[in-house]
């Protein structure tokens, strides 16, 4: 009964969909105020319909009804109760289900705005929003349907499969929704970048409204790829947290270029330039989002995220092809009105170095899509199938993140409209002759990796330069006011959150990339099979083996469980414990022992094989030198985000 | 002639783009290669940088306590998903090619710790190179148990 109502719930709310999409342009071309009113209220509709259907499945995913194929294949009797909530967006079915959800949130928060200034907007903007969702919905109610029964003459299964204990850890718990956040959050700036190009209207206007809907976008987007590769580190048991798999290129994709756009933006704001180039970069990253989906989802790829083989590949592939086909066609057809109102003419100038970092952006969106694709074009013109590896993205984007960095470091001091070698210069001498420190700290520690001192200059650079622009911002307010520094730094950053905001933000970027110097180019590792009492030494660590601990837990895992005392030239810096759990279907985990500190992480591996016994043990020891900045630097990059996204006080209602 | 420096810069951009996924691909290409392929060109690609999947044979596991080296023997299957869709599935295109006494097999060299997924009809995606000894060298084990990840509907399971 209750999968019936849910799987009727979908089908209306496709149908509703289909109402105020057809009704909205019927609408525009009649001119009819109220049939647009109509379609806005029936999309208003579509977030009730589908938060109900969601709280079905919920329900039924809580109270173990395994005539559901969706519930028994991602629950079990077992599992605790948050668990089966999550499962949600578990498996395929339902986390296209929450991934509609997701829309039709940010779709009704957009239809309920006050749209006075904006009305010619609005139809266009509930047609792309409500043609996204309708394809979403559509999906579930024609191939992946959450609420499908086992099939008739087939027992009840008493129990459910489980979800795959890999997954049952906190950061995967996040991990998935920060992801569909930032995915999802991107379809608002994209529908009013369309909105606009249909109606002509060649302002600002559609970036202003979007402004903030893209900066919190952009924040869940960034925050899924940190989770996901915490995840990596804590869970999967290889001593790194990137490793170029399909499935974390197509989330970086849209991020590469959702970060261009965050900047180009501004450009057009200030200077009314570079107008075609947002809206290619707006159109390249929604199209990017849905890229992303159909690689994890359409099992064209082998990777540890694929999704099983699915029907639903096809058909994304024409939503994407249709996407970029119809906006691209758009965007010539307004080609003309979309002129920059000023030239750009000094190649130093602060506008011509963010379209440099634009195109650096670009540059690794284009190496991370050759990776991809290079594949598929060698079999189809060589016919040997050619693959690329780490090593590829790493010695290819490599340069282009360093010119990165330097832009990050140079930018902030240069002008609007006209800057020379000589302003330049004049402005930037201090903080460069300051981040030579970093190099000369690093020679004295004895790091002679070239790449590596360059990259610490680099950091240090965008460090001072960062922090200099805030003590001169606050220093000049307070010798004005006579206020005291910190009140006026206080209020510094209040009254220009975007500016020091993305400041904080680029510290928090070179903070991560200490971490991704020092596991990149430092890590090492041993491994040994011990016995209880011996050592091995890494890195000037001594790690001592001290028990073997193995039981079965209450929940029917079976754990092996080590001991191990780390010490650093004598002193003694405590117990770390890895572990190997055996779930009672078949499937293991490793768990590794970390003891990370600011300079280093010592990660330690018990690399379990049948037979494994107190006198002969094997384990894998990491040393992961910086690694923890990487998490820092997300923290601080939260932080950054929310300063620059918060509302302003002053800003008019959007 | 004002825009002539921005050409020129941009010329300069994409002239070093060009180069480093040129020069980056060529260091770091890796041909992807069924096992049946390797068999039949076995002498011509001795040392070339491969990626090869295959099936896992859960007896043929072996491991050496003292260097933590891994040997097991993998099965040909076919690397066309149309083909293994054609089959019946990834899981059940594994089962067969572990079973089928014919498939072509590849002894396979592994120095590394242990992964969880190293089972009977895994599917294990490697890297690495054939030596003039006739074995695989991978440097790099990824493993995928299909039947972990989404199963069949409950009575379609078995089998």
């Amino acid at each position: 009964m209750l999968p019936s109502l849910g799987y009727g719930i979908l089908v209306i709310t496709l149908l509703v969909l289909i109402y105020s999409v057809a009704v909205a342009i019927y609408g525009e071309v009649k001119k009819s105020a109220a049939m647009v009113e109509s379609a806005r209220r029936a999309m208003l509709l579509a977030l009730p319909l589908i938060t109900v259907a969601s709280a079905i499945l919920i329900y039924l995913l809580i109270n173990d009804r395994y005539d559901v194929e969706y519930v028994w294949s991602v629950t079990n009797r077992s599992m605790p109760m948050y668990l089966k909530i999550t499962a949600w967006w578990g498996g395929q079915p339902g986390s296209l289900l929450f991934w509609s959800w997701l829309l039709s949130s940010f779709t009704s928060a957009v239809t309920l705005r006050k749209w006075d200034r904006d009305r010619e907007l609005l139809p266009w903007v509930l047609v792309v929003t409500g043609i996204t969702l309708a394809f979403f919905i559509s999906l579930n109610v024609f191939f992946e349907n959450p609420f499908k029964l086992v099939p008739a003459g087939v027992s009840i299964p008493l129990d459910g499969r489980g979800l795959n204990p890999l997954l049952r850890h906190p950061g995967m718990i996040i991990h998935p929704p920060a992801q569909y956040l930032g995915f999802v959050a991107f379809t608002i700036p994209f529908a009013f970048a369309i909105a606009a190009l249909i109606t002509g209207r060649t302002d600002d206007r559609w970036i202003r409204i979007t402004r903030r809907w893209t900066l919190w976008a952009w924040l869940f987007l960034s925050l899924g790829l940190v989770l996901g590769m915490r995840w990596a580190y804590d869970v999967l048991g290889w001593g790194g947290y990137w490793g170029w798999d399909p499935v974390e290129i197509a989330a970086l994709m849209p991020w590469l270029t959702g970060t261009a756009f965050l900047h180009s933006v501004m450009i057009q704001e200030k200077r009314g330039m570079l107008k075609h180039w947002n809206m290619i970069l707006i159109i390249l990253t929604f199209d990017l989002v849905i890229f992303g989906t159909f690689l994890t989802r359409s099992g064209v790829l082998s990777s540890v995220h694929a999704f099983a083989q699915s029907e639903i590949g096809p058909l994304f592939f024409v939503f994407i092809v249709f996407i970029f086909v119809a906006s691209f066609a758009l965007l010539i057809h307004r080609w003309v009105d979309l002129k920059s109102e000023t030239e750009m003419k000094s190649m130093l100038s602060r506008e011509a170095l963010f379209l440099l970092n634009n195109l650096l952006f670009l540059s690794i969106l284009v190496v991370s899509f050759w990776g991809v694709m290079f594949p598929l074009i060698s079999e189809l013109f060589t016919g040997s199938k050619v693959t690329v590896g780490p090593p590829f993205y790493e010695r290819a984007t490599g340069p282009l993140w360093g010119a990165l960095m330097l832009l990050m470091g140079v930018a902030p001091l240069s002008a609007w409209g006209h800057s020379t070698i000589k302003t330049l210069g004049r402005s930037i001498w201090k903080p460069a002759v300051a981040a030579l420190i970093a190099p000369i700290w690093a020679l004295i520690a004895g790091i002679t990796n070239w790449v590596a001192l360059i990259g610490f200059t680099l950091i240090a650079l965008v460090i001072t330069v960062s922090i200099r622009e805030f003590w001169r911002g606050a220093q000049a307010r307070s010798k004005r006011s006579g206020e005291s520094f910190f009140s006026e730094l206080w209020k510094l950053i209040k009254r220009n959150r975007r500016r020091y905001g993305g400041y904080i933000i680029h510290i928090s970027m070179v903070l991560m990339g200490i971490g991704i110097i020092g596991i990149e180019l430092f890590q090492s590792d041993t491994q040994q099979h011990l016995g209880i009492g011996d050592q091995v030494e890494l890195a000037g660590y001594t790690v001592q083996y001290d028990r073997l601990d193995q039981f079965r837990h209450e929940d029917g895992r079976f754990i092996t469980r080590g001991e191990m005392s780390l010490s650093k030239d004598g002193k003694d810096l405590g117990t770390l414990a890895p572990r190997y759990d055996l779930y009672p279907d078949g499937q293991p985990m490793t768990i590794p022992a970390v003891r990370s500190t600011l300079v280093d992480d010592v990660y330690i591996i018990l690399v379990n094989w049948e037979g494994i016994t107190a006198e002969s043990t094997p384990f894998k020891v990491y040393h992961n030198p910086l690694v923890k900045w990487v998490w820092i630097g997300g923290y601080v990059f939260i932080a950054g985000i929310i300063i620059a996204a918060w509302r302003d006080e002053e800003e008019e209602k959007i | 002639m004002k825009n002539s420096k921005f050409i020129i810069g941009g010329l300069f951009i994409l002239a070093a783009v060009v180069y480093l996924i040129a020069s980056s691909t060529q260091a770091s290409a890796e041909y992807f290669m069924t096992i049946e392929e390797v068999r039949e060109q076995e002498s011509e690609i001795v040392g070339k940088s491969l990626r090869i999947s295959g099936a896992v044979l859960g007896d043929t596991i072996d491991y050496d306590p003292d260097t933590l080296t891994i040997t097991f023997t993998v099965a040909h299957v076919t690397g066309d998903n149309d083909e293994i869709e054609a089959n019946g599935g990834l899981a059940l295109v594994l089962y067969n090619a572990v079973r089928e006494e014919g498939t072509p097999r590849l002894d396979v060299v592994y120095n590394g710790p242990m992964p969880d997924l190293l089972q009977n009809e895994a599917q294990a995606i490697m890297t690495g190179y054939i030596d003039a000894d006739g074995l695989f060298y991978a440097d790099e084990l990824l493993l995928k148990c299909p039947t972990k990840y989404e199963e069949a509907v409950p009575d379609q399971s078995e089998g």
